[in-house]
């Protein structure tokens, strides 16, 4: 017997794979224009509007980094805020060492990465609930311990003690450059980090572990890898706390409220997405800049927000816009052509995350 | 269009009566012709051909034969998905009281997709299910289960941290008035009672099994859906359980099964459908279809006759 | 010797961090949900009873007997409306809707009463009396009292959920959700109720608190959750007896830690729980049940 053939005929040639729907370079040339113009705030700008840019930065490299652990790896933290403090510290600590708070930077925020990993040694077999609640139980450990070295200022905290004797327009305009730059760094990394291998591979596991896993892909590797950038982002963003505030306290730094921000920011702007931290981040700033003088308003309502956007859009504002518009700044999927499909091309976008199950 | 054939009997009142001559399956036997294979849509046939003049399907509750009843469980174009993929594709059937219905085909072929839709737990993209001439399609699994459709899961799946007892008084919760209590349950399986503060999950899997059919039959269903009872146990085991089937039907029950063991299903069946790949492929009484025709409509694997169809994909 | 009126203490804290343990041992048991808010629900039945007292003027021991029902009333259409919204889309979401929730009913405290901390029954004699055993020990009434009443909800719980027809229906559903569908249970229905008990012990839970400590809007989170949590993992989930055992064993840290340095109380604790979660992530008393 035979089986009946059931054959279309169809040009397997006809078939294409690209990495983006559309040109890309204008994307990159849109961005490269924005970072420049940013670059060029401080000739342009008062200082107010830098310090509140300083803020957006550090929201947003904080919600890149909530983003890929959350949103890619499947990592909920509610303890990112333990690398936030600690990259203030070891900023606060090199500069009593004499070091530059600027050069000081990019150490703490390497040492936070160093920092992750007993840290993930120590949380890596939990499951999503405990994984949350072992984050926070840690960050508040290492807040604890923090406190009892008068050293660095035990429970009230300390100022950097070695500031740059430059005028403040000055301070002010290299902390935003440096915050501009670990911004564009972080949200870079992610993107090369996620167009990669091991962005396949968190994308696989994201669908479904069990068949990623039983294809060969090193997911606990994957995992911790991105808890360790994630925890070089979160340190890189509290060191540039530091680095504004000029001043370290513990309970600031170590405020489980930082994580807070950062989780509503992702979800509003979009849980899973590259552009969604950007988007949340808009939304952040204009929120706490209209809510300014009502304290706590801001948060109860971005907490709100972000509940229903949970529940009833789960790919936040970037989902909703993607899907109406069907735009990518940032390619990292692939877009399959099937000629067959006339009219609008449609591509079938893989890569990116389905409405599908999550644990 | 005119109902052909014996008259239905007009006791329900709803339009069901007179839906039927128009668009559902006429079933009859089809051991004559080699397309005992239906076409691609179902067995319905549109194309009108080879209706029988006898039109409708010959009941074939014990004791009525050539007597029509209405159906008790009646599945018009059936379609479900699983996000992207079709599991199940226009499939019809219609179950008599009384009867022993079994579902065979291959893994995949959407058997038991069929049956967990009947219980509710899937939410077709197409078709609907008529249960005692009433509309279920979008009613709650549980509330099919307290009208009387009640199902034996694939895996059995008791209640892991509850004893043997404890698995059949949660069946009982929303029992329907009947002859099945625990006790009977325990007659029916006479190490049961014995084993009753045990936990399931030191049971073996054939008795796992029998408290299975047990938690479903003290709810006192009317329409009894037994997903792959053979999963996993041996011959003996499995034919031991098919054996109280006479005494569970004795009751009034209906039974609706899905089997992978084909052998088995045409031993207890009354009336046996196959399925692959979604769609029905084979239909009637098992004494009607040959081992041959079984055979090609399980595996798919056919020359292509002139004048039929090609598959769909 | 002044260690063991220490340890006495931590033993008998344990029943009230029990109490805070139970139900999100519960939730997290029947619909594997991590209620993230639930240290701040122990602290809103605080706030319900302070405003109840303040305008009834009722006894601060009458305060249990409209906030805990009021409370199981919440917990029910909480459940049914947010958290089943959010367990309907998955895990993840429900672990964030219940963060959501922690942080804006904190603000929302912060924000409609103040940031001062609170007291329940100051002034109450029995609250604040205690009696002694020899010349070491001295153990408030308080105290006893609530771990009496720790005992009694949670046998009261182990025999409801063991014994009666609804624990049954709780189990199974907590055992295999959709076996339980086709024997006619509606899911849905059965986590309300898991709710409602959830909330109602949590209350409970944080009344009591009230009295023994004082809370303010964050205590919610600062403490309470991290405590209960430390219960349940150090106890192992899956069963009442072991939460018991948890807050005792988190007591008992806590007291010792205090001993070594007046300020390492929590810290002790928590370094308890870390060890326990890495060394035995299923507990001190191994499941009964998988999940």
């Amino acid at each position: 017997m035979t089986a009946v053939a059931e054959t279309t005929p169809r040009s397997a040639e006809k078939y294409r794979v690209t990495r983006s729907r559309r040109n890309v370079a204008w994307t990159g040339l849109g961005a490269l224009v924005v970072v420049v113009v940013l670059a060029l705030f401080p000739y342009i700008v008062g200082a107010g509007t830098e310090t509140i840019l300083v803020q957006a930065f550090i929201i947003l490299t904080l919600a890149s980094m909530w983003n890929l652990l959350a949103g890619y790896a499947g990592l909920v933290s509610v303890g990112q805020q333990a690398f936030v403090g600690l990259g203030a510290y070891f900023v606060l600590i090199l500069n009593i060492h004499n070091l530059s708070m600027f050069t000081a930077l990019p150490i703490a925020a390497i040492g936070c990465g160093v920092a992750a990993l007993p840290m993930w040694w120590l949380v890596a077999r939990l499951r999503s609930g405990y994984f949350a609640i072992a984050t926070w139980v840690l960050a508040t450990t290492v807040l604890l311990i923090i406190e009892k070295f008068p050293s660095i200022g035990g429970g009230t905290g300390l100022s950097l003690p070695h500031t740059p004797s430059l005028s403040s327009a000055v301070l002010e305009a290299y902390t935003y450059w440096i915050g501009l730059a670990v911004t564009v760094l972080a949200l870079l990394g992610v993107y090369l980090l996620l167009r990669s291998r091991l962005g396949l591979v968190l994308t696989a596991v994201r669908d479904d572990e069990v068949a990623a896993r039983s294809s060969g892909a090193r997911v606990g590797v994957a995992r911790m890898l991105v808890f360790v950038v994630a925890g070089i982002g979160c340190g890189a963003a509290g060191a540039l706390l530091a680095v504004s505030q000029l001043i370290v306290q513990p309970s600031a730094v170590f405020s489980v409220q930082w994580t807070a921000e950062m989780a509503f920011v992702v979800i509003i702007g979009g849980l899973g997405t590259i552009e969604g931290p950007i988007l949340g981040t808009i939304v952040y700033m204009v929120l706490q800049q209209t809510l300014q003088s009502y304290n706590v308003w801001y948060l109860i309502i971005l907490g709100l927000v972000a509940m229903v956007i949970a529940i009833f859009a789960r790919r936040g504002l970037w989902g909703l816009i993607d899907e109406h518009l069907h735009v990518r700044l940032f390619p990292v999927g692939y877009w399959l052509w099937d000629p067959a499909i006339n009219g609008r091309s449609r591509g079938l976008g893989l890569g990116r995350r389905r409405g599908g199950k999550h644990s | 269009m005119s109902e052909q054939g014996p008259s239905e009997p007009k006791g329900r009142g709803d339009a069901w009566t007179e839906e039927r001559g128009t668009s559902d399956t006429p079933r009859e036997p089809k051991g004559a012709a080699p397309s005992g294979l239906t076409s691609d849509e179902g067995a319905r046939r549109e194309d009108g051909a080879s209706r029988a003049p006898g039109g409708e399907r010959e009941d074939t509750a014990p004791g009525g034969e050539g007597e029509d009843r209405a159906p008790i469980l009646e599945v018009r174009e059936l379609t479900v998905h699983h996000g992207q993929l079709r599991a199940l594709g226009h499939v019809s059937l219609r179950v008599f009281p009384g009867e022993v219905y079994a579902i065979i085909g291959a893994n995949g072929a959407g058997k038991s997709t069929l049956l967990r839709t009947i219980a509710g737990l899937h939410q077709p993209t197409e078709g609907s299910i008529r249960y005692d001439g009433q509309d279920v399609t979008r009613i709650r699994p549980e509330r099919r289960a307290i009208s009387g459709i009640v199902m034996v899961p694939e895996g059995r799946r008791l209640f892991g941290s509850l004893t043997v007892e404890e698995n059949l008084q949660v069946g009982a919760t929303y029992a329907r008035k009947g002859p099945w209590t625990i006790e009977r349950v325990y007659e029916l399986f006479s190490w049961m009672r014995d084993r009753r503060a045990q936990r399931t999950e030191q049971l073996s899997g054939g008795e796992q099994q029998a408290v299975a059919i047990g938690r479903a039959l003290v709810a006192n269903p009317r329409v009894l859906l037994l997903d792959e009872l053979s999963l996993g146990l041996a011959p003996v085991v499995v034919q031991r359980i098919y054996g109280m089937l006479p005494e569970i039907l004795a009751t009034g029950l209906t039974v609706l099964l899905v089997e992978q063991d084909v052998s088995q299903a045409l031993r207890v069946a009354s009336h046996l459908q196959c399925l692959l790949e979604g769609r029905t492929t084979l239909e009637g009484k098992p004494s009607e279809v040959t081992p041959e025709q079984v055979e090609v409509a399980y595996f798919g694997l056919r020359t292509a006759p002139a004048g039929q169809g090609s598959e769909e994909p | 010797m002044v260690w063991v009126n220490d340890v006495i203490q931590g033993i008998l804290v344990g029943g009230l961090y029990a109490l805070f343990a139970c139900g999100l041992s519960l939730m997290f048991g029947v619909m594997k949900v991590i209620n993230l808010a639930h240290g701040d629900l122990a602290i809103i039945g605080g706030y319900i009873a302070v405003g109840v007292i303040a305008v009834t003027h009722i006894p601060v021991l009458w305060s249990f007997v409209i906030v805990v029902p009021l409370m199981a009333v919440l917990g029910y259409v909480l459940q049914r409306t947010v958290i089943q919204a959010a367990l309907d889309r998955s895990i993840l979401t429900t672990l964030l809707v219940t963060f959501g929730l922690s942080v804006v009913i904190e603000n929302a405290l912060l924000e409609f009463v103040n940031a001062n901390s609170h007291s329940l029954g100051v002034n109450d004699a029995i609250i604040t009396s205690s009696f002694s055993i020899g010349s070491q020990i001295s153990i408030a009434y308080l105290l006893l009292l609530i771990f009496v009443v720790a005992v009694v909800v949670l046998t009261g719980l182990q025999y409801f959920l063991s014994r009666s027809r609804y624990g049954r229906m709780i189990r199974a559903v907590a055992d295999d959700r959709e076996a339980a569908q086709l024997s006619g249970i509606d899911y849905r229905h059965v986590f309300g109720i898991a709710a409602a008990i959830a909330f109602a012990t949590v209350a409970l839970a944080g009344i009591a608190y009230g009295m023994y400590s004082q809370f303010s809007p964050t205590t919610g989170t600062d403490t309470i959750l991290l405590f209960a949590f430390a219960a349940v993992v150090i106890g192992g989930l899956g069963s009442l007896w072991g939460t018991l055992l948890g807050g005792v064993v988190l007591g008992v840290s806590q007291a010792i830690g205090a001993q070594i340095s007046g300020s390492d109380e929590f810290l002790a604790g928590y370094i308890v729980f870390l060890a326990v979660l890495v060394l035995r992530p299923q507990g001190l008393i191994a499941r009964r049940a998988t999940s």
